[in-house]
């Protein structure tokens, strides 16, 4: 392997891994802060216990979010050189400003929240989790931005031999960048959303603490049923604006060879590269194609043919990944309206919640899928018809690539299964009912969870 | 003038990375010398708990604003010194992982683990950016299109590692510092004792270090340009001297807020020696990497300008009154929260 290839690697295995935690941490910070609020204006004790139990799974993921991302912030220098010196000048500035405006309010306020119960009122407290709510879904923005930038790049000329800044504005607000962070920060909310009715779940089949959980399970299968139903439309779209900047990856997507007029919509297909068509194509629905990635039935749709076989992307994997993204998609809504019409009476439900048990993995499948359609498919390029992937690493040896690349496989192995044991651990804790005596504190958990 | 603005500011990020980040480091190195029980510990733990990740994130603007403001000196900067960046930020993570998670099972090998764990992902860290910023001063070898001739071993060489052991102890006695002040008892009685005595040994390696320098680097070229800018040597020097005359007197915050300013000095005495090179060649100076022929276009600095002249004051604002609302010591009472680390 070369040391274009063992970046990719590395820099795949690290954004993945960063992934993990990303979501959850978007999404269950303003489940938390829903709670806390919820805490200080009705003063019940039982909103408090939510807010101590998931905010303390909350913290275990944040710190390993944090931390994996340092690590992506500086691969673009280490590993990237030639595309940091090409388009740093665009690109860069979007990471800084998001580590001033963004990553300060962050991990400033997350240390005042989680050590300052005592030491705040409970309004000044519940403010400091909305802060950080909100720096983390801001922080998002920047980093969307930034990659919809390599997606579509806009508002830059070149000069001096790179690309330079010309309209920033028009980079921070292109629609691709506002319907990736629409279409992220709802699947980051579907993935906590399932988290915490999963988990809930789990608690209520056991008959523990059921008060507190059903209150839990109620709160999120609401704020999910909203984003799932709304992710639908939203990925639409989104789908509707890859095909406008990347026709390429819009027909690796849907493993579409000739350009058609009324393209159908096959369910189930396998690309064959060599051959440039399907083996395989069956269940295909007549000018569906068409009609939902172009707006008009009998648009033509353009075929993987239109582009020299350099410049596709690998169709495949392109293909299978969105086939199951969106398929998880459409199941997530299905769920989570049944969960939704479910919600005041879970326990008469056991089906669906021994169902939503073994849910809690596939939102970060979606994810990780979500993330492999647009990374992959926007093959040979690393800066969509700018720069191509394979002109963009250092110079650097094999030896160092792969080295660093084991390292990174074998810490990240070892952090990620101590990380969600602890989440587990934790999560499988039962905090103590509200109701009980001098009940102010959450420390009967720690001990339940020790003796385990 | 608009690339002066940003060496500056650059400069300035590392130094106040280096103030903060610095005494969590430095606790982290002097751990196993004086937290003896579990409770003490968890109180070096719990001193640092609410502002190690707003520490971090000094790192991450100065990695981010190099790459924004200096892309090419990012670029090479970053892939020139892979191993060793690689080995730090490795050591970071591990570090983060054990404050996070030593306390959130009882139990003597998983602590102990983890205690290993923050003493080395501190220890890693610190010896690295001195040895990186010493072989910056000194030069690196690097040919005009940025590539590194040279391993790791190359960057050990004796000058480089006297800035290595001068960062882990500077970083000790600041660490050692903010222990005195915000721990009780014995712990911090024990916590200065050994923060004085490396003060000494700091002294030696300072003297050393500046000595060195004059032979090594081309650091004194501006100072002798423009004498005027000896201010920044001499006040790192009084401020060195003061600390431990602060110490003689057990009056540890005012010691820790001198050693501050220690750290910011030695700093900027390195970054104002650079100027205007951020990463120069030693191979030839043509090739140097400065703040002129490494920088973004006019436009992306003027943003930046316009962003960081709103965000960092507001950011000093709320991370100073979170040092204010954490002033009082970490006592055994508050290890009783079920937050604590
Ligand atoms: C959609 C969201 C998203 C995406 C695509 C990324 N991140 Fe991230 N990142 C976050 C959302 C996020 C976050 C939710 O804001 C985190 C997680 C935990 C946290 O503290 O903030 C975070 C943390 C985080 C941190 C640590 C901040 C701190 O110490 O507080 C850094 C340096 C980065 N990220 C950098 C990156 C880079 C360079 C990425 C691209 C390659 C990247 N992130 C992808
Ligand atoms: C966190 C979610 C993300 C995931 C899971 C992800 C995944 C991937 C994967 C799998 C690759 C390798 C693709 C291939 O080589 O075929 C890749 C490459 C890359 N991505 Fe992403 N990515 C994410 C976010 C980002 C963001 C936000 C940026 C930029 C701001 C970015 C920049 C890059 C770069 C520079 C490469 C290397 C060049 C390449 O191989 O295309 N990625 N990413
Ligand atoms: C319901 C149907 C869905 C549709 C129609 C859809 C559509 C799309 C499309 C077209 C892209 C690629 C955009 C591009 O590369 O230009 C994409 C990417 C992505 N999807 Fe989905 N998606 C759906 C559901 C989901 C769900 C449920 C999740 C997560 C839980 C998810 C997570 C992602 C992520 C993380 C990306 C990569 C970032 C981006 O380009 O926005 N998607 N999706």
């Amino acid at each position: 392997m070369d040391v274009v290839m063992l970046s990719r690697l590395q820099f795949a295995v690290a954004t993945y891994f960063h992934f993990l935690f990303v979501p959850l941490t978007l999404g269950l910070v303003l489940l938390v802060a829903i709670m806390e609020t919820q805490f200080v204006r009705t003063g019940d004790e039982e909103y408090k216990k939510m807010t101590k139990f998931w905010g303390k799974l909350f913290v275990i993921n944040f710190a390993l979010g944090v931390v994996t991302g340092i690590t992506l912030e500086f691969q673009f220098g280490t590993n990237w050189s030639q595309y940091s010196k090409y388009v740093g000048d665009v690109f860069g500035s979007l990471l800084a400003i998001e580590a001033t405006t963004s990553f300060f309010l962050e991990s400033t306020f997350i240390g005042v929240w989680l050590f300052g119960w005592k030491k705040l009122s409970p309004k000044a407290h519940a403010a400091c989790i909305w802060f950080v709510a909100i720096a983390a879904n801001l922080s998002a923005y920047w980093i969307l931005a930034a990659n919809s930038w390599m997606q579509h790049p806009v508002g830059y000329v070149i000069r001096n031999s790179r690309a330079e800044l010309t309209d920033f504005w028009a980079v921070l607000t292109q629609p691709y960048a506002i319907w990736m962070y629409l279409h992220v920060i709802a699947g980051a909310y579907i993935l906590a959303g399932f988290f915490v009715m999963g988990i809930s779940a789990y608690h209520i089949l056991r008959g523990q603490n059921i008060p507190l959980f059903k209150r839990s399970f109620r709160m999120a299968a609401i704020f999910t049923v909203i984003f799932a139903v709304a992710e639908i439309g939203i990925g639409d779209i989104h789908g509707k604006e890859m095909m406008k900047v990347q026709p390429a990856k819009a027909a690796a997507a849907e493993a579409v060879w000739e350009t058609t007029k009324g393209a159908p919509l096959y369910l189930f297909a396998i690309p064959d590269e060599e051959n440039e068509r399907n083996s395989v194509q069956i269940f295909g629905i007549p000018k569906l194609l068409s009609l939902v990635a172009l707006g008009d039935a009998n648009a033509e749709y353009k075929g993987l043919k239109e582009w020299p076989k350099e410049e596709r992307p690998p169709v495949a994997i392109t293909f299978w990944s969105f086939r199951l993204m969106v398929a998880l998609g459409l199941f997530f809504a299905g769920v989570s309206i049944v969960a939704v019409l479910k919600r005041n009476k879970p326990e008469t439900s056991p089906r669906l919640l021994k169902l939503l048990v073994f849910c809690i993995p596939l939102p970060y499948i979606a994810a990780g899928l979500g993330w492999t359609v647009t990374e992959v498919g926007r093959q040979p390029w690393i800066v969509y018809g700018v720069m191509k992937t394979a002109d963009a690493a250092s110079n650097l040896a094999v030896s160092q690539v792969g080295l660093s690349l084991t390292a990174f496989i074998v810490v990240y192995a070892a952090l990620g299964v101590v990380c969600f044991w602890l989440i587990a651990k934790y999560a499988r804790a039962i905090p103590e009912p509200a109701s009980a005596p001098g009940g102010a504190d959450f420390s009967s958990a720690h001990v339940v969870a020790a003796d385990k | 003038m608009l690339e002066t603005v940003w060496f500056l500011l650059w400069g300035i990020l590392w130094a106040v990375y280096f103030m903060l980040g610095g005494f969590d480091l430095g606790l982290g190195i002097l751990s196993p010398y004086v937290a003896r029980s579990d409770t003490d510990k968890r109180i070096v733990y719990n001193t640092m708990g609410p502002f190690w990740d707003g520490n971090e994130v000094w790192l991450i603007t100065a990695g981010g604003v190099t790459f924004a403001a200096f892309p090419t000196t990012y670029a090479v900067m970053f892939s020139a010194l892979y191993t060793p960046l690689l080995l730090l930020l490795f050591a970071l993570i591990l570090r983060a992982a054990a404050l996070e998670f030593r306390s959130k099972v009882e139990g003597k090998s998983w602590r102990k683990t983890w205690d290993v764990v923050l003493f080395l992902g501190s220890f890693v860290p610190a010896l690295l950016f001195g040895v990186a910023f010493a072989n910056i001063f000194q030069g690196i070898p690097i040919d005009a299109d940025g590539n590194f001739h040279g391993n790791l071993l190359t960057l050990l060489n004796p000058y480089g590692l006297l800035g290595g052991v001068l960062f882990v102890l500077l970083f000790a006695v600041h660490g050692g510092l903010w222990l005195a002040v915000k721990a009780e008892g014995d712990l911090s009685v024990r916590a200065g004792r050994v923060a004085g005595q490396l003060w000494m040994v700091l002294l030696i390696v300072a003297v050393a270090f500046l000595a060195a320098s004059w032979f090594a680097t081309n650091l004194y070229g501006n100072y002798i340009a423009y004498p005027w800018l000896w201010l920044v040597p001499l006040v790192t020097v009084v401020a060195l001297v003061t600390t431990r005359l602060f110490m003689l007197k057990a009056a540890w915050w005012k010691a820790w807020f001198a050693s501050c300013l220690t750290i910011v000095g030695a700093t900027l005495f390195g970054v104002v020696g650079l100027y205007p090179n951020l990463f120069p060649s030693s191979l030839n100076p043509a090739y140097s990497l400065t703040a002129f022929n490494s920088s973004s276009s006019p436009l992306t600095l003027k943003i930046m300008l316009v962003v960081a002249l709103i965000f960092v004051p507001i950011v000093i604002a709320y991370q100073t009154w979170s040092h204010f609302l954490f002033r009082d010591k970490v006592t055994s009472e508050d290890l009783a929260s079920d937050e604590a680390y």
